[in-house]
């Protein structure tokens, strides 16, 4: 699960259902300087389409990547502004 | 020839009326794009208002969780509680919100079964196990949540005092003093509205 950006910050959401996964990356991420990349790991299968859909629609922010592995769902959100 | 005047007359005066009115039309278009422009870069925030009516254990849930989300969002959301929905905002009855046994079709009991006394209970309690074991939030937890990225939840004023309630039974933050007429100015000014 190596990835080439530089994570500012690892959010654990693990055993976190809908909507914890969403709404504590939200609360995450406005805690971040613009630049940051915040990491966050999730067992919620949802959280896959989910946190897609919240970057997608919500400014300010960029989905650089999501991994699935071994039941982990880790994704790379960006602080854009 | 008098009949041959109006045809060119006609001719003559379509294609004069036809560039004044496609140049006015230009014009027009041109105002509205910018018009447009302004309204797209002014406005960008969505806004929604849930009517939350039930409060049941199982029906507490949707509200909430679309609000915190929505939240999430960045978009503005109200939450007008009303009627049993109000039990949802109330500091001790949030705690002890009960499910329906009887008239759920998924329940794995019968309807005659599901009647008897301590039913309602056990179905809580099965639910609340299976809430547990999947990580989803409480009730609790995700009403502080929503509080705490700025949603309104609003307690409406007459079933307070229908219900005999006080205003301090709510959790703090809660805003009451409000009727339907603020709910309605909420949701015709929003983009989405739910009643729940």
């Amino acid at each position: 699960m190596s990835s080439e950006y530089q994570t500012t910050e690892t959010l654990d959401v693990k055993g976190q259902s809908c909507p914890m996964p969403i709404v504590k990356t939200k609360q995450s991420i406005d805690d971040l300087e613009a630049g940051d990349v915040l990491e966050v790991v999730a067992t919620d299968s949802g959280s896959m389409s989910d946190i897609q859909g919240w970057a997608d629609g919500t400014d300010g922010v960029e989905l650089l990547e999501q991994v699935e592995e071994d039941d982990l769902y880790t994704h790379y959100v960006k602080k854009t502004e | 020839m008098s009949t041959d005047n109006p045809t060119t007359a006609v001719d003559d005066a379509d294609p004069d009326v036809d560039a004044a009115e496609l140049q006015a039309l230009r014009e027009r278009v041109e105002e509205l794009e910018e018009s447009m422009a302004a309204v797209d870069t002014g406005d960008d925030q969505k806004k929604m208002t849930i009517v939350a009516t039930q409060g049941s254990f199982d029906m507490a849930y949707p509200p909430l969780i679309l609000a915190s989300t929505a939240a999430a969002f960045g978009w503005e959301v109200v939450v007008f509680h009303t009627f049993w929905g109000l039990d949802i905002l109330h500091e001790e009855k949030s705690k002890d919100l009960k499910l329906s046994a009887v008239g759920n079709p998924n329940m794995p009991v019968p309807n005659a079964v599901a009647a008897l006394p301590g039913m309602d209970k056990m179905a809580t309690k099965m639910m609340q196990k299976k809430i547990d074991d999947n990580g989803t939030a409480t009730i609790e937890e995700l009403i502080d949540l929503s509080l705490e990225s700025g949603v309104d939840l609003q307690a409406c004023q007459m079933t307070i005092e229908l219900m005999d309630y006080d205003e301090d039974d709510f959790y703090d933050g809660v805003t009451t003093g409000v009727g339907a007429a603020t709910a309605l100015q909420h949701m015709a000014e929003s983009d989405i509205q739910l009643l729940v």
